[in-house]
């Protein structure tokens, strides 16, 4: 191999670093309009009337539109099809979007914004997902303000917990996240004269962009263009809701023929995109003296918000995860995704896999303290091996690198000798804690028709390279993977290949940039489109070389190599294909390997493979105030395969911050009317450099059959496992076990307060 | 008004109520300056005035006047790239690259006011530059790294 698995500059690095490289509000074009959204002023009600007259005083302001301006369906397209792109006769949600408003600046259509009037009934709203199942709750949703249910049934739950020699019960509650993206969202669009439209700006998705602009303007998917400009990262907050943002901004380049951009405010853009999921989790679990879990009962409500959006994949994806990543014969599992009148709930790294995450890994830890059994033993005793049966009946192959993961941390991080450390005097208290995580790979059965990839390969006659592909580079560092595999699937140099844009117009429906699967499904089909380049050019080598058979030559970094080591430069290979008028442009199609889900039981093979991590997290807690400090993190993920060190380390720092952040720091609240409050970077806190301690990534490698060189993908998995570990480490330092994140002193300090801590 | 804008002087009539990082990104096109929340609260706007790292975002232009303005763009003027710069090229230290013009600015700021920082001193001069994709732990790395 001569790129797979080594730590080349990323592609974009120049760029980026000198300030050239492009977002969307960075993009000017002539004639341009700057777009506003009008919001819901309330978090439930009927819309009595939208007037616009004072706005359209305002010098400048050349438009306002409104649901009844939309052309086609008032809709954006994903999953259930419930969300409108503009609230038509009724608002669900504080911040929903009524109207547009398009002006010549910013300022103008700011100004204009701000005077139009949205007279709304108010209704009382239903906050709170446990009150919108009781019987008699305001209807949101059918009759039961569920959105969807999922089930796991296996075993005899209700015998074995009977026989269990422990039981281990808690309710968890995990809050809102904000995605909080450096870049606030924004699209340009732009009215072609052929009557299409071109989209372009921050996205992870941008066939689902596609769907949405040609949903809402009633124009075939061939009319509508979307480019993705450069990302300023994304973590699911990019997935589903761009279709909204670009389709605002092509409702106004439609109806009045110009080119419109809009970019969000960080306030508009944390008050009305996706979030995480807040969850709430009751779980039972049995274990045997020895500590072997022997059934899992668990109930998951994700607050889904005001629509449904992508809460049934959601809640799929946190099924299959609930129990995490141990065998468990006995396991009963129901989830359900509810309707609330707040922000719609999305994707966001995990998928609602954290929030039940957070029980699972806490009542193991409750578990192994109940039993007098060492956290990481317990563990041990009950970690997914290879050809080993996963909580939902999947069997594995062996490509499971959990047991590695759990030793490497335990030892890098010096478990033993720091858990039995005599407790601290003083105030401040040291801990230490652990969890583990799987992550299913790719869409899953519960996304299987849309798990599929393009891609397109041209080598040039001068040695260079072009590739697209319809996954995105979000800040992650999929190109920089992508042009890794090019260049070792065609012999030529790391630097000599450049990717397109992505592009509609370039590759095939691609699906989604998400579930961790652009290295295994762009990676394969790039595979793919390379396959007939590189015969052509062993071929062409071959009978350069006198040498009989093609496949005997290899092709490496700019050369073609005979088997007795006889060599022929890419100068003369390319120049020959340009005299013989030789094909070299090709693409590709990955398609998932086949998935399946029971939906009475959930049984089948839920995911094509699986990427598994083990963390452990030191903390030192001052019992007087509560405060939580992190001292340091240890984070094992068995990733298949490295294409790129560097990158994969880069994801689990960071993914690993993030994590932190969920655990400690992070919660997006509203009050009593249902009206967020903290919609801003001054009152929604992330970490900041002073917050984040040294995060050690190590990297364990046990290949799959199903991705490029055996890589697995696991950009979601550095967060998954982080606040159950922060958790378990407070309640080591601490002796008090927090079942509600964040973690905040305040709530530390109470739960100290309360009594139960040393 | 007069102003100097990565070396080169700028003589402008534009409102001196507009914030300088509009003034940048809209009346010059130096659209290496991000704008990420508009409060002074991440950084992404960064810009040395006067040699002092300041959020753009909180600065009016009339604040300016004969004043030096460094913003990403003039930082590898020459055409060099600045330590800072290559090293967190080498390191990894960009992922989405939305954060990283401030980062930058704010990392040439502490380097020249402190050649040899040790990490603490690191963390303190980019705590005001939020990245959400790195966990700032290869941003540090490349800090120390262009010192040494």
């Amino acid at each position: 191999m001569t790129w797979i698995g080594q730590r080349v500059v990323r592609k974009d690095a120049l760029e980026k670093v000198t300030g050239r490289a492009r977002f969307a509000a960075d993009l000017f074009v002539p004639g341009m309009l700057r777009v506003r959204v009008v919001r819901s002023p309330v978090a439930r009600g009927r819309i009595r009337s939208i007037e616009a007259s004072r706005a359209r005083e305002v010098p400048g302001v050349v438009t306002v539109l409104t649901a009844r301006d939309i052309p086609g369906r008032n809709c954006v397209p994903v999953v259930l099809d419930d969300l409108p792109l503009l609230a038509a006769e009724e608002v669900r949600f504080h911040g929903e979007p009524v109207a547009v408003v398009a002006a010549e600046t910013e300022a103008a259509a700011e100004e204009g914004a701000r005077r139009v009037v949205v007279e709304v009934e108010e209704l009382p709203p239903v906050l709170d997902p446990l009150e919108a199942l009781k019987p008699g709750a305001p209807c949101l949703w059918g009759n039961d303000n569920v959105f969807k249910r999922w089930h796991v049934r296996r075993g005899d739950v209700d015998q074995a917990l009977a026989r269990a020699d422990l039981v281990v019960s808690g309710t968890y509650r995990t809050p809102y996240q904000e995605h909080a993206y450096l870049e606030p969202q924004g699209m340009l669009a732009v009215p072609c004269p052929d009557g299409g439209l071109e989209v372009t700006g921050s996205m992870q998705c941008p066939f689902y962009v596609r769907e949405g602009v040609a949903t809402v303007l009633g124009l075939p998917l061939a009319a509508v263009r979307v480019v993705q400009a450069t990302t300023g990262g994304g973590f699911g907050g990019k997935e589903d809701v761009p279709s909204i943002v670009a389709g605002q901004a092509a409702l106004v380049a439609w109806k009045t023929g110009r080119p419109a951009r809009l970019i969000y405010t960080r306030e508009e853009d944390i008050l009305s995109m996706s979030k995480r999921h807040p969850g709430f989790v009751e779980s039972r679990y049995g274990f045997t003296r020895d500590g072997i879990l022997v059934a899992a009962d668990v109930r998951y409500i994700l607050d889904a918000g005001a629509y449904a959006t992508l809460s049934p994949v959601v809640a799929w994806r946190g099924t299959v995860h609930a129990v995490g990543p141990y065998r468990c014969e006995n396991v009963r599992v129901e989830t359900l995704a509810v309707a609330t009148n707040k922000v719609p709930c999305g994707a966001f790294r995990g998928f609602g896999s954290p929030q039940v995450l957070f029980a699972a890994e806490s009542q193991m830890d409750e578990a192994a303290h109940r039993l007098g059994l060492d956290p990481v033993e317990i563990r041990r005793r009950n970690a997914l091996r290879d050809g080993d049966v996963t909580p939902t009946g999947q069997r594995l192959r062996a490509e499971v690198g959990l047991s590695e993961a759990l030793e490497r941390v335990a030892l890098a991080s010096g478990w033993a000798e720091k858990r039995s450390r005599p407790p601290s005097p003083g105030p401040k208290r040291y801990g230490i804690g652990c969890s583990v995580v799987h992550y299913g790979v790719c869409l899953g059965a519960g996304g299987r028709n849309l798990d599929r990839a393009g891609a397109f390969v041209q080598v040039m006659y001068d040695g260079s390279a072009i590739y697209a592909v319809g996954t995105t580079e979000m800040g992650q560092g999929m190109h920089t993977v992508l042009a890794q595999i090019v260049a070792e699937e065609l012999g030529l140099p790391y630097e000599a290949v450049r990717p397109v844009a992505s592009d509609t117009h370039m590759v095939p429906d691609s699906g989604p940039t998400v579930a961790s699967r652009t290295t295994v499904m762009s990676g394969n089909a790039l595979r793919e489109a390379a396959a007939p380049i590189r015969r052509t050019l062993q071929e062409v080598a071959a009978s350069l070389l006198g040498v009989d058979d093609p496949t005997t030559v290899r092709l490496e970094n700019g050369k073609a190599f005979a088997a007795d080591g006889r060599t022929v430069g890419y100068g003369d290979v390319l120049h020959r294909c340009f005299l013989e008028r030789r094909h070299l442009a090709s693409s590709g199609l990955a398609v998932s390997p086949e998935t399946s889900w029971d939906p009475e039981t959930g049984a089948g093979e839920a995911y094509i493979t699986y990427a598994f991590a083990a963390n452990v997290v030191e903390v030192e807690v001052d019992v007087e105030t509560g405060e939580v400090e992190v001292l340091r993190v240890h984070a094992a993920h068995d990733i298949g395969r490295a294409i790129n060190p560097t990158g994969v380390e880069g994801q689990i720092e960071g993914g690993s911050a993030q994590g932190l952040g969920y655990a400690l720091l992070e919660e997006v609240l509203h009050d009593a009317q249902g009206r967020m409050v903290n919609h801003r970077f001054s009152t929604y806190l992330i970490p900041t450099a002073r917050d984040v301690p040294p995060i050690h990534a190590h990297i364990v490698e046990h290949p799959t059959e199903v991705g490029p060189y055996g890589a697995k993908g696991f950009g979601e998995q550095p967060l998954m496992g982080i606040a159950p570990a922060v958790a378990n480490a407070v309640f080591h330092a601490t002796g008090v076990r927090v079942r509600e994140i964040p973690i905040t002193p305040e709530r530390l300090w109470r739960a100290l307060r309360a009594g139960g801590g040393r | 008004m007069t102003l100097v804008v990565n070396g080169q002087r700028v003589t402008t009539d534009a409102d001196p109520c507009l914030r300088l990082l509009d003034f940048l990104r809209e009346g010059l096109g130096l659209t290496g300056t991000k704008e990420g929340c508009g409060e002074g609260e991440c950084g992404a706007c960064s810009v040395l005035l006067n040699g002092r790292l300041v959020n753009s975002c909180l600065v009016l232009l009339g604040q300016c006047e004969g004043a030096e303005i460094l913003t990403i763009e003039g930082v590898a003027a020459g055409g060099d790239l600045h330590p800072v710069q290559k090293a967190m090229m080498e390191v990894g230290a960009i992922q989405c690259g939305f954060c990283t013009p401030g980062l930058v600015l704010a990392a040439v700021a502490l380097l020249a006011e402190h050649p040899d920082p040790d990490p603490a001193t690191i963390r303190r001069a980019i705590e005001g530059n939020l990245c959400r994709c790195t966990g700032y732990v290869k941003v540090e790395e490349a800090i120390r790294r262009a010192a040494g």
